[in-house]
């Protein structure tokens, strides 16, 4: 089935299978393999990506359905070679160690702070709610939410 | 984890997608968000033959108001819910329940029409759709009826909803003081217990979730309330078979009906 959308700003027109997920079709298709994914069953996050604005789980949406939408992936948060505000924070923060769950919690938290943009430490735990991480305990993902969120 | 082979179809109108449920029966399924259906599809416990896309019909997505009732679009998002400024005025604790469904990516994707026609035992707005005595708007080829919130949950996954119907719109009566509380399923936010209380002229009304097969008006506790909420509470499970599994067995779960109920009894002040 054929599908125009925007990622990252640039116009793609594809022939999918209506069984292929979003996130298959972000990474197989169009080599965009900074989207993980962990559980492939909506539950951990890695696959979180922007669509339409919004932060979504990519594993639970289908490719056809990504039609006529405007999709970001964490390729299309840097601008002119620069991090974007949150990638810094989490590298100098040591927001991550293996990095899986990075561009899933980067994702998720972008969405968080442009609705809330001074979030309390609560808010940043409960937005994190569909974001797993293997590795960090948390605290240091927390800390790189909230100083790219005071640094802005 | 792939679903099996399915034929997608967008429908532009409410009426494309009840022709294409006509043609094609039970082999077709509708999809709005995909929250529930798509993890089923991938697990193969759900096999259509053709998936009916309704997220982009127009105007299913709306929220406004029709004299003492909130009137929500079957395409309407969580997140959309949550934080919509008619459904906090007007009928803020489902809008308070919103807010508390799974996660901010779920929130941003799942729909009410999908939630209600899922049944999913522990979804969290059937408690809030019963107590708030909303009705189900729902159109088949052969014209539009509505449902009362009492009428529609049957069963375990099982609504009143026929086969060639789907859900258009939620009716909510506004109500002001309503409270909703869950004891959550950590992963996934479900409610392994949900309960809702809204006050009324003649007490309170209080819809459970997570607790039986289906959610249920809880009338043995509204008829036992007169402001008492321990003993009300203690009705919580009058009559239902209480459901046990891997999170809650079903003495604990009657237990936790109990306890959420006084506790949300107590919350309406
Ligand atoms: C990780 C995770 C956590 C979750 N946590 C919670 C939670 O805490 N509480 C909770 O309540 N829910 C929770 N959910 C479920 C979530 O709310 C779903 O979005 C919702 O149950 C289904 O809505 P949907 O729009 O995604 O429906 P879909 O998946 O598109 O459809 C579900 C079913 O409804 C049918 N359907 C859809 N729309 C209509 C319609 N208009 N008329 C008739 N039939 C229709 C479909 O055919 C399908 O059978 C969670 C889901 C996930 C993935
Ligand atoms: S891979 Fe999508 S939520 Fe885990
Ligand atoms: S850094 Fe390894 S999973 Fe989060």
């Amino acid at each position: 089935m054929k599908i125009n959308l925007k990622v990252n700003g640039k116009d793609h027109t594809s022939d999918v299978e209506p069984m292929m997920s979003l996130a298959a079709y972000l990474r197989e298709v169009l080599l965009l393999t900074g989207t993980h994914v962990g559980c492939d069953t909506s539950s951990c996050g890695a696959c979180t990506i922007k669509m339409d604005g919004k932060a979504v789980k990519s594993c639970t949406i289908l490719a056809v359905q990504a039609d006529g939408c405007d999709i970001t992936t964490i390729e299309g948060l840097s601008q002119n070679g620069e991090m974007h505000p949150l990638q810094a924070s989490f590298k100098e923060n040591h927001g991550l160690q293996c990095g899986f769950c990075t561009p899933g919690m980067i994702m998720t938290a972008e969405n968080l702070l442009s609705e809330n943009p001074n979030p309390t430490e609560e808010e940043i735990r409960h937005g994190l709610e569909g974001n797993f991480c293997r590795c960090t305990g948390y605290h240091n993902i927390v800390k790189s939410i909230q100083h790219a969120a005071e640094s802005n | 984890m792939i679903p099996a082979k399915f034929e997608y179809i967008k429908a532009s109108s409410v009426s494309e997608a009840l022709g294409l449920l006509d043609k094609h029966g039970d082999e077709a399924q509708l999809l709005s968000g995909g929250h529930s259906l798509i993890p089923t599809m991938k697990l193969r416990l759900n096999q259509p033959k053709v998936v009916v896309d309704i997220g982009k019909i127009p105007g299913l997505n709306s929220i406004s108001e029709d004299g003492s009732n909130v009137v929500i679009g079957a395409n309407c998002t969580h997140h959309q819910i949550a934080t919509s400024s008619v459904v906090q005025g007007g009928v803020n604790v489902l809008a308070q329940t919103a807010k508390e469904i799974g996660d901010i990516q779920v929130r941003n994707k799942g729909t009410i029409g999908g939630s209600l026609a899922h049944a999913d035992p522990a979804a969290d707005y059937p408690a809030v759709i019963l107590a708030s005595g909303a009705k189900i708007e729902v159109e088949g080829s052969g014209g539009k009826r509505t449902i009362d919130a009492t009428d529609f949950f049957l069963g375990i996954f099982e609504t009143a909803l026929e086969s060639n119907e789907m859900i258009t719109a939620v009716h909510v009566p506004k109500s002001s003081g309503g409270v909703y509380l869950k004891f959550s399923q950590p992963a996934s936010r479900f409610a392994v217990v949900g309960c809702a209380a809204i006050k009324n002229d003649s007490g309170v009304s209080v819809g459970l979730t997570g607790v039986a097969g289906c959610a249920y008006r809880a009338s043995a506790v509204e008829s036992a309330y007169n402001g008492d909420a321990k003993a009300a509470a203690a009705h919580a499970v009058d009559g239902v078979e209480v459901m046990g599994d891997n999170f809650a067995s079903s003495k604990y779960r009657a237990h936790l009906a109990k306890v959420f109920t006084e506790r949300a009894l107590n919350a309406l002040g």
